[in-house]
C-alpha cells in the first residue's frame, strides 16, 4: 500500500457503534478505500459487517468517530448527497426491489434525485444494459430468477452513478452460473467497489485488497491472497476456505 | 409462485373489457356498487337487470364462469352472516318447515346476499380483466392519494413473497409431520401466522432502509410513470 495522495472515497475513523439495546457492534473501526479500488470486507457472522455497511450512507450514525465519503462528512445535512455517492446493494433483492416493474424500480433512485422524462429513461436503460437486463425492463421483479433480481438490484444503485458501490453478500443464494455472471458484470464496471462477504473465493476473484473485520474492529488488512494464505490469522477469526479450495492455484 | 402472467386474480385474455382503461373500469364499478347498494330490497326487477348487465360483461370479457365462481368463495362469511339474520332478527315471524323465522330478517338476508354477490362478482371481474399495475395507475389517474396507491403497490409487490413464505413454512411444518386438520391444531397455525407477521414486519423495515439508501425522504415524489 502506498500512502494516499488523494482524498479517499471512504474514510472511516474510529467508528464505534452500539445498538439501542446496548449491544455494541463496532469498537473503533478505521478504514480507507481509495478511488478505483475493489475491497472485500471479510469476517464471520456477527462480526459487525452489516452494521458497518449501514454506517456508510448514514442509515446508522456512529456513536463515536466519523465517516466521510470523498471528503464529505456523513451527517444529517449531507445525507441526500451521501446516498447518491454511496450505492448499497442489500443481501436480499426482494428487500431492494419493491416497484411493479424493473424499469420503475431502477428509476426509483434517480427520481428521488429529481431526474425526470427522457433523461430518466436514458439513465435507466443504461444501468440495465450494464447488468445485461435491458430486455427485462417491463417485467415485474418477482417474476425474475434470483440471479436476475440481484443483477437488477445492482442496476438500481448503478443508475445513481455512485462513487462507490457496496455489496452485502453479493454471492449468497446464487447458483454457480449466476455467481460467475455477476462477477463478470462487477469486474467490468469502472467503479470503486466494496463487498462484504464470507465467500472467500469470491473475494479473491474480485478484490485485490481485503479487510478482516472481527469483533467490531479491523483485525487485519492487506492483499486478499496474503490474508487467505495466513493460516493463523484465518483460524483466529473464524475464516475458513471451502473444502478443496487452494488460493495459490487461482 | 402465482400464475405465469400478472396476478392470481387476473385472467389473461384480450377482450374489450381487458383493453378498457383501468380508471374507467374502477369508476364504473364504484358507480355500479353505489347504485346497487342504494336500490331498495323490494325492487326485484332492478336486481335482475343488474345481474343481466354483469352477466353480459362476464360474457364479453371471456373470463370462464367457473374461474369466477371458484373465487366467489371469499363471499362465504357474508353469506353465513346473512343466513343467520332470519334467526336473530325480530319482528313478525313466518313458519318455514316448522321453524319460526323473522320476516324482516328474511328480507334483509335476501337483500344482503344479492347485493354482496353482485359486488363480489363485479370486483372479481375488474380484478380478472385488469393487471394490478394498470389498476394502480388507474387509481392514480382518479386522484386517489398517492400514499394510498403506494401502499397498495407494496401489497401487490409483496403478496407473492409473503404467500411464498407462508407456503414454505407450511411445507416445513408438514415435513415434520404436522398437518392442521382440526381446531386443536390451530394454536400451531396461529404461531406460524405470528412468525410470518414478525418476518413481514422486519422485511418492511429492511425495504424501508433500502428505500432510504436510494434517497427516499418520505415525500410522494414518485408519482405515475411519465
Amino acid at each position: 500500500m502506498t500512502t494516499p495522495v488523494t482524498t479517499p472515497v471512504l474514510d472511516l475513523r474510529s467508528v464505534a457503534f452500539a445498538y439501542p439495546d446496548g449491544h455494541q457492534a463496532l469498537f473503533g473501526v478505521d478504514l480507507q478505500v481509495q478511488r478505483g479500488e475493489r475491497v472485500a470486507v471479510l469476517g464471520p457472522n456477527g462480526a459487525g459487517k452489516t452494521t458497518l455497511v449501514l454506517h456508510l450512507n448514514g442509515i446508522l450514525q456512529p456513536g463515536a468517530g466519523s465517516v466521510a465519503v470523498s471528503g464529505l462528512p456523513v451527517v444529517r445535512e449531507n445525507l441526500q448527497e451521501i446516498r447518491r455517492r454511496v450505492g448499497i446493494v442489500f443481501q436480499d433483492p426482494d428487500d431492494q426491489l419493491f416497484m411493479g416493474s424493473v424499469r420503475d424500480d431502477v428509476a426509483f433512485g434517480p427520481r428521488n434525485l429529481g431526474v425526470r422524462g427522457a433523461e430518466l429513461d436514458r439513465q435507466v436503460m443504461r444501468a440495465l444494459d450494464l447488468v445485461g437486463m435491458a430486455d427485462f425492463a417491463d417485467r415485474p421483479p418477482h417474476h425474475l430468477s434470483f440471479g436476475q433480481r440481484r443483477r437488477v438490484a445492482v442496476a438500481t444503485v448503478l443508475v445513481m452513478e455512485p462513487e462507490i458501490i457496496v455489496l452485502d453478500e453479493p454471492s449468497s443464494n446464487l447458483d454457480p452460473a449466476s455467481r460467475r455472471e455477476l462477477a463478470d458484470i462487477l469486474t467490468g464496471l469502472d467503479v470503486t467497489l466494496m463487498m462484504v462477504t464470507h465467500d472467500l473465493p469470491y473475494a479473491l476473484q474480485l478484490c485485490p485488497r481485503s479487510i478482516v473485520l472481527s469483533d467490531g474492529v479491523v483485525a487485519a488488512q492487506g492483499s486478499t491472497l496474503d490474508i487467505l494464505t495466513d493460516d493463523a490469522l484465518m483460524k483466529s477469526h473464524r475464516l475458513e476456505l471451502p473444502f478443496g479450495f487452494d488460493p495459490h492455484v487461482c | 409462485m402465482g400464475a405465469a402472467h400478472g396476478h392470481r386474480l387476473h385472467f389473461h385474455a384480450h377482450s374489450p373489457l381487458h383493453r378498457a382503461p383501468a380508471h374507467l373500469k374502477v369508476a364504473a364499478l364504484v358507480t355500479f356498487m353505489l347504485v346497487v347498494v342504494a336500490t331498495p330490497h323490494a325492487w326485484v326487477p332492478a336486481f335482475v337487470a343488474y345481474a343481466v348487465v354483469l352477466a353480459a360483461l362476464v360474457a364479453l370479457s371471456g373470463v370462464p364462469v367457473g374461474y369466477l365462481a371458484r373465487r366467489m368463495v371469499v363471499e362465504t362469511p357474508v353469506l353465513v352472516f346473512a343466513a343467520l339474520l332470519p334467526f336473530v332478527a325480530t319482528g313478525p315471524e313466518v313458519d318455514v318447515l316448522g321453524i319460526g323465522l323473522s320476516e324482516p330478517g328474511l328480507v334483509a338476508a335476501g337483500g344482503l346476499m344479492t347485493k354482496a354477490t353482485l359486488g363480489v362478482l363485479g370486483s372479481l371481474l375488474l380484478a380478472a380483466t385488469t393487471e394490478p399495475r394498470d389498476l394502480l395507475a388507474g387509481l392514480e389517474r382518479l386522484r386517489v392519494p398517492s400514499q394510498l396507491v403506494q401502499i397498495m403497490g407494496f401489497m401487490v409487490r409483496y403478496l407473492d413473497v409473503v404467500t411464498d413464505e407462508l407456503r414454505r413454512m407450511r411445507t416445513a411444518r408438514e415435513s415434520r409431520g404436522f398437518t392442521a386438520r382440526d381446531p386443536r391444531h390451530w394454536p400451531v397455525v396461529a404461531r406460524s401466522a405470528g412468525a410470518l407477521f414478525i418476518r413481514s414486519f422486519e422485511r418492511g423495515e429492511r425495504v424501508h432502509l433500502a428505500m432510504i439508501a436510494r434517497g427516499y425522504d418520505g415525500s410522494a415524489r414518485q408519482g405515475a410513470r411519465p
